[in-house]
């Protein structure tokens, strides 16, 4: 167990109010390092915003965007030129979008793996993904025809609703079956979401086998993530709700630092256990089922993101989860602008990019800190 | 577009409607998302016009080394395509994905779809779309009407056959697994042009079949995509302990053709169906050294 960890909860829970322990908190070296990593992910995110505007396809000289940006910003005015079309209909929503899925991603991802006291919890432990998964290979292979005609005009619109409805579908389903009496048992919910994940992977497997071969490759490409069609109207649809749990997740911190004592000493520092494993639980079902309807499937984001944070600033919560939402953003919008230039005009699915960036610098942090492992 | 309201101006931009753009009359610079389309383009003579061809563009041999490469065809990037700064995207109506699709023809470029019916009329359709679109109405409607001519001799041809022969089509045999043309798939269709059978028509499409299913299929003759040496491709093939149980195996029945050539339904499709028919029913079904007319 990690110390400031134990620091933080005991001081939290002697003040009774938390106010003590965040004065406390202010004057640790912790702190003053957290700080400097701040620092240091805001210019990075800051300086990845710049480069994924004015880097792209499209070879768009920088002062002509700058100005762009200018009139932008300033009266809200954009010309009707095709470099105006493409930072503002293209890159500008794209650029949003990928900062957003990345921090909704990775604060899931440090959520669940404090829900679930586990270092490998990913969504899905919480059948998220597996539930998103199935709807998204129905309407795949089945969209443009048993469905096509209950969404007549609108047929963009079934793989993301498809998507978010079936991940929050399934988590449902999962902790129906995990609830007994008022209490979520996080060892059945675990359980349960590896039989339903076997489940819905048997009825994709059906789908794959029913699917012609376009379909599969379909199929494929879904479940490697991206971001090629972004657009305003997805960014529209998503953005509220992931900014709202952006918002909300920073106030888990306590409970999850809490929770990670063990569950009957949480309950016994006053924790609501019950009540924050339910708004866990909702939170990240509601943030990756967004993620997943507007970008696909991409792995390696909630997994990896927290753990190196761990890794540079400990395991309390109060750091990890906003650290996190700035971690994800960095590490999804480095991977699309990757994505984006590597092979233009063509592009990569970016989960082969969010593994092939994200994992060798793990694991050269683990060797880093071999001499002194976590956890 | 005129001029926008101030605020929210580039919201607007991509929520109003802003109309589909129409073809450009004379279109210069084309994007040809399918392999048909780049095909096709070619036929009329027209390859000057493109500007980038997706990765299915595999006729002629040297259109993806001479163009850039927009990916494949269902997983377009809307700015990669804008990139090459385009009058009009041709695509087959699988292209994709539909948001690409509709990013593209918010940015003012039109995208216009052609169908894919793996079928004559589909053929003749396609050539005289895009000839009407790069402006060679009347070489479009002479290689349609050529073509049409050959597939009505082959038709004739067809009734001529006294015994037809039942044909699968093998897609693929990864780690012994099958993947033949069922129903409805573009090979059946070929395979129908050719004057054969399609052995296998309890499945739709491109399916996997179990072994069991390859023998009561009990076709005449194998036909593969060439990848490699033919030799090779029909000692794998008649080893296998289902193909070696079928009519097929006993004279080494297996042709091998190019695989846009043979199901990509664009303008040489009367000539591979005759090419097919002429190995279906010769006496050998060696393959002959000039199998794939190549540029």
């Amino acid at each position: 167990m990690n110390g400031d960890v134990v620091r933080s909860i005991l001081e939290s829970g002697q003040s009774g109010s938390g106010r003590t322990g965040l004065v406390a908190f202010l004057r640790t070296a912790l702190y003053r390092r957290s700080m400097i990593w701040a620092a240091l992910g805001s210019a990075m995110l800051a300086g990845l915003f710049v480069l994924s505007l004015f880097k792209g396809a499209v070879a768009l000289p920088a002062g002509s965007l700058f100005n762009l940006l200018g009139g932008l910003i300033g009266d809200g005015n954009l010309p009707d030129t095709r470099e105006a079309l493409i930072l503002a209909n293209i890159r500008l929503p794209r650029t949003l979008l990928a900062m957003l899925v990345g921090a909704a991603l990775a604060v899931s991802g440090a959520i669940l793996q404090g829900l679930f006291r586990n270092p490998l919890a990913d969504p899905g432990l919480i059948g998220v993904s597996a539930g998103a998964a199935l709807a998204a290979g129905i309407t795949i292979v089945f969209g443009e025809t048993l469905l096509a005609p209950a969404f007549g005009r609108m047929p963009y619109a079934i793989l993301p609703l498809g998507a978010f409805l079936g991940g929050l579908g399934s988590t449902l389903v999962l902790y129906r079956i995990a609830t007994r009496a008022g209490r979520t048992s996080i060892a059945t919910m675990m359980l349960a979401g590896v039989a339903l994940g076997a489940l819905s992977g048997a009825m994709s497997g059906f789908l794959a086998y029913l699917s012609d071969d376009r379909q599969l490759r379909d199929l494929t490409f879904w479940a490697l993530g991206s971001f090629s069609g972004a657009s305003w109207t997805k960014l529209a649809a998503v953005a509220p709700a992931m900014v709202a749990i952006l918002v909300v997740a920073p106030f888990l911190a306590r409970g999850l630092d809490a929770l990670a004592l063990g569950e009957a000493e949480a309950y016994h520092l006053g924790l609501p256990v019950q009540r924050v494993k339910a708004a866990a639980i909702l939170i990240t079902a509601v943030a990756v089922g967004t993620s997943v309807a507007v970008a696909g499937m991409i792995g390696f984001v909630g997994l990896v993101v927290p753990h190196v944070l761990r890794l540079l600033l400990g395991a309390s919560h109060r750091l990890l989860l906003p650290f996190s939402a700035m971690g994800g953003a960095v590490l999804l919008l480095g991977a699309d602008i990757v994505a984006r230039l590597v092979v233009a005009p063509a592009e990569l699915p970016i989960g082969i990019l969010t593994a092939a960036i994200g994992a060798p610098f793990f694991l050269w942090l683990l060797l880093r800190r071999q001499a002194r492992p976590f956890e | 577009m005129h001029a926008m309201p101030k605020k929210h101006a580039f919201f607007l931009l991509a929520v109003l409607a802003l109309g589909v753009p129409q073809a450009a009359a004379d279109p210069a610079r084309i994007v040809a998302a399918g392999g048909v389309v780049t095909e096709t383009i070619h036929a009329l003579g027209e390859a000057n016009r493109l500007v980038g061809v997706d990765s299915t563009s595999l006729y002629p041999a040297d259109a993806l080394q001479r163009l850039p490469n927009i990916g494949y065809v269902r997983a377009l990037s809307a700015e990669g395509v804008l990139s090459l700064r385009p009058d009009l995207v041709l695509a087959i109506d699988g292209a994709g994905p539909p948001d690409v699709l509709a990013l593209i023809r918010q940015s003012g470029i039109p995208v216009q779809l052609l169908t894919e019916e793996p079928s004559e009329a589909g053929v003749l359709a396609r050539i005289r779309t895009i000839g009407a679109i790069v402006g060679q109405k009347a070489a479009a409607d002479s290689l349609a009407d050529r073509i049409a001519g050959d597939f009505a001799r082959l038709a004739q041809d067809r009734a001529r056959i006294s015994r037809h022969k039942r044909v699968l089509f093998v897609l693929s045999m990864q780690n012994g697994r099958v993947m033949v043309a069922g129903r409805n798939s573009s090979a059946a269709a070929m395979i129908g042009l050719a004057g054969g059978i399609n052995a296998v028509d309890t499945l739709e499409g491109f399916k996997p079949v179990s072994d069991e299913g390859i023998i009561a299929a009990a076709p005449d003759v194998i036909v593969m995509m060439q990848r490699g040496d033919h030799a090779v491709a029909a000692a794998d093939l008649f080893a296998h302990p289902a193909f070696r149980l079928t009519p097929a195996a006993a004279d080494r029945a297996l042709i091998t053709m190019d695989g846009l050539y043979l199901l990509g339904f664009g303008p040489r499709t009367a000539e591979a169906a005759r090419d097919l028919m002429s190995r279906l029913y010769s006496s050998t079904t060696r393959p002959r050294a000039e199998a794939v007319p190549r540029p």
